[in-house]
């Protein structure tokens, strides 16, 4: 059922839904998930909704996002709230293996044909009933609901999300694509929980898709757990593209086993409020991870990607890219912790954050903040802020090309290096047409989902 | 075709050109040579509307239009073209998107109806073929991990496909092995009509030796200090700039 909550001090209310409705949100949800929830709230109700006194989320002060009267789904029915379309995925040359969540709840209409054998795609309440010793064995592993309030708010509210599980040496060709749709009438409040495992050489491209269709402000929360065991290659993309009303705070935890390889890339394209939170643990030697991340702000957005690589053990890579393009007064801020533990020798840690403002009013605030405990180990990183390069304007004006052409054509050069990490061929030339589109200002994220073609309400487009 | 009078330019106050007068007529070859710092690339960043430069006196007309007037693409677009010293690198953009691109706001502004694709795909072949540029240079990014003969023979393909009236060739021949030299002046002389001018600006008379001026012109501290036949170029190879230093010692 739809709960209707009214938030105006925060902790006191949140603490109240939480209270009020424990025998729902238990409701059906896997004994491992409600086992850790008493705990979570504790933490989350102790620290409360942070803000930007808090040192990690100095640059983002949630407390006004999280306020306001929200709908909340406490099932499967009351998310989807008589939306029984059957989604489908439009556009032709992205082909992928489709699954769609309303409100962070899985889809009862997904069909998920042609997996490899032992491939498992589906709600994480369900599989963990069918899969305990998966579920048990990773849920709630790497995700810090001890520590981070937002991932203890997750923690203690989410019900359903998806699963997703690579057995021992699988390789799934086409990339699985996890499309979120927010839709209601009334302001929601959302909270998703997935959960991925990828076992020992096994190998898997997911995407995550987040898609507001209806004008309504969305408050969400979501968070995915990623395991990647040995010798295994996860590349997790996350799509976010939402209106202006959106506040979203997105929880993405990696944790690595040997020889293991994953990439991450978060492309925000348009939103109003969002908040990366992206860990990997290098827990093994011999691990690569691949960390990316693009930001295209403009009218009053804004961006906060709080990354933390843990090279906990040696002999481990990372190579860490952000890239953000600020218009009109959007701010951003991005935090880059590297962590090289003790005995973490022979590490090699790289990270850049660039950053291109396009207004006197666009601001960012970039802090790389590098923690070296061993002594044999290579570390670089490198923030700028900067404007259009002067030089390379002048060089397409004296081939003819106007300024307002040269600029789309310098900042899509800007954001190329990063869609240029894609692995995946047709979502790159995907991205690389929407980004194309977005400083065109032809990009209309109401008009329809970015990567499936769903069609929005127009309403939306604030 | 184009006419520069009197000619004055600053950077940051300090003053590069001072007073330059030059007359440039359809068909002509022009050479500028000069030694280091003597303000030949401030000349053809100015004639191109870099604004970095200030120009605090005199006047440029060309086709009867005062091209210190215009906008650096209305320039490009009136026929004006600036073969780069340092070509810029554009990562992302392909050279098909950034060349027709190029091409339709030329045809848009001497309101000629764009190129389709076909069109246009077809035109690259020709211009391709004719300045012997490499095929899968145009398949790549603008620029981008060119090397420096790379992107020398790119200018010269760019100033295949938009048929400048007058090109200037800023130090193309700079960084140029032999054989990436020939090619580039190949184009050049191949692009040559009876109707086009170029300015040759250059360090060396090697290029010159592809490249055959009507008139060379030795720059020094920003004035045109000596113009001859192209008999001047071999006098600078033999004897080097000291005599003309001292010559027009300030």
């Amino acid at each position: 059922m739809n709960k209707t909550c009214r938030i105006v001090n925060l902790q006191e209310e949140y603490s109240q839904l939480y209270k009020e409705n424990i025998s729902l949100l238990e409701d059906g949800a896997p004994s491992k998930m409600n086992a850790l929830r008493a705990k979570a709230f504790e933490v989350f109700n102790a620290k409360g909704i942070p803000s930007n006194k808090v040192e990690d989320y100095k640059y983002t002060n949630l407390q006004p996002h999280f306020k306001g009267t929200f709908d909340i789904a406490l099932s499967n029915e009351a998310a989807f709230n008589g939306m029984d379309t059957k989604f489908t995925c439009d556009v032709p040359e992205l082909d992928t293996h489709n699954v769609f969540l309303v409100n962070g709840w899985y889809s009862h209409q997904n069909e998920v044909n042609n997996l490899p054998k032992g491939v498992i795609v589906g709600s994480i309440r369900e599989c963990a009933v069918k899969h305990p010793e998966v579920f048990e064995k990773y849920y709630g592993h790497t995700a810090p609901a001890d520590n981070d309030p937002m991932a203890a708010m997750n923690t203690a509210f989410a019900q359903d999300g998806a699963f997703i599980y690579i057995p021992k040496g699988i390789v799934v060709e086409k990339p699985i694509q996890l499309v979120n749709i927010m839709n209601g009438d009334n302001d929601r409040l959302v909270f998703q929980r997935n959960l991925i495992v990828v076992e020992d050489n096994a190998q898997v491209k997911i995407m995550l898709c987040d898609h507001t269709i209806a004008p309504q402000k969305f408050v969400i929360n979501n968070l995915t757990e990623a395991f990647a065991n040995e010798n295994s290659i996860l590349d997790v993309y996350n799509v976010q593209n939402q209106h202006n009303l959106t506040t979203q705070v997105s929880g993405m935890y990696v944790h690595q086993k040997k020889h293991s390889n994953i990439l991450t890339n978060n492309l925000t394209l348009h939103s109003g409020i969002t908040r990366n939170n992206i860990r990997v643990t290098m827990d093994d030697e011999h691990c690569e991870s691949h960390v990316y991340g693009l930001y295209l702000s403009d009218k009053n957005q804004h961006v906060d990607n709080f990354t933390f690589i843990d090279h906990a053990k040696p002999n481990c890579q990372s190579f860490e890219l952000f890239k953000g393009v600020l218009d009109d007064s959007a701010s951003g801020a991005f935090t880059g912790r590297v962590l090289v533990r003790p005995d973490a020798q022979q590490t090699n840690a790289y990270q850049s954050n660039n950053n291109l403002l396009l207004t006197e009013n666009a601001k960012i605030n970039s802090k790389p903040q590098l923690e070296i405990y061993a002594d044999d180990v290579k570390c670089s990183h490198g923030a700028t802020v900067g404007q259009l390069d002067d030089e390379a304007m002048f060089y397409l004006r004296a081939r003819g090309i106007n300024p307002t052409e040269g600029r789309i054509l310098l900042m899509f050069a800007f954001a190329y290096e990063v869609i240029d990490k894609i692995r995946v061929e047709p979502l790159k030339e995907n991205i690389r047409s929407l980004v194309e589109k977005r400083f065109r200002g032809e990009f209309d994220k109401c008009d329809s989902c970015v990567v499936c073609g769903q069609q929005g309400s127009s309403v939306s487009c604030l | 075709m184009l006419v520069i009078k009197d000619l004055h330019a600053k950077i940051d106050d300090k003053e590069i050109l001072r007073g330059i007068n030059l007359e440039i007529k359809p068909g002509e070859v022009h050479a500028i040579m000069g030694p280091n710092g003597s303000g030949k690339s401030t000349l053809s960043s100015v004639l191109a509307g870099n604004e970095k430069f200030e120009v605090s006196e005199g006047s440029v007309t060309f086709n009867d239009k005062d091209l210190l007037d215009l906008a650096p693409e209305d320039r490009a677009r009136e026929g004006l073209f600036l073969s780069f010293q340092y070509p810029v690198e554009i990562p992302g953009v392909s050279m098909v998107n950034f060349m027709r691109t190029a091409i339709n706001e030329h045809r848009k502004y001497n309101e000629l109806t764009p190129y389709t694709a076909s069109e246009f795909l077809k035109l690259m072949r020709e211009k391709k073929k004719l300045v012997e540029i490499d095929s899968n240079l145009t398949n790549r990014s603008v620029n981008e991990g060119f090397s420096g003969g790379e992107k020398k023979k790119n200018e010269i393909f760019q100033m295949a496909m938009l048929e400048p009236k007058l090109a200037i060739l800023d130090e193309t021949d700079s960084g140029l092995d032999i054989d990436a030299l020939r090619v580039v002046a190949n184009g050049v002389n191949k692009l040559k009509t009876p109707e086009n001018s170029t300015i040759v600006i250059t360090h060396y008379q090697r290029l010159l030796d592809h490249i055959v001026p009507d008139f060379v012109h030795v720059l020094y501290k920003g004035r045109i200090v000596k113009s001859a036949g192209k008999e001047l170029a071999l006098e600078l190879e033999e004897k080097g700039y000291d005599w003309i230093k001292k010559e027009f010692e300030d």
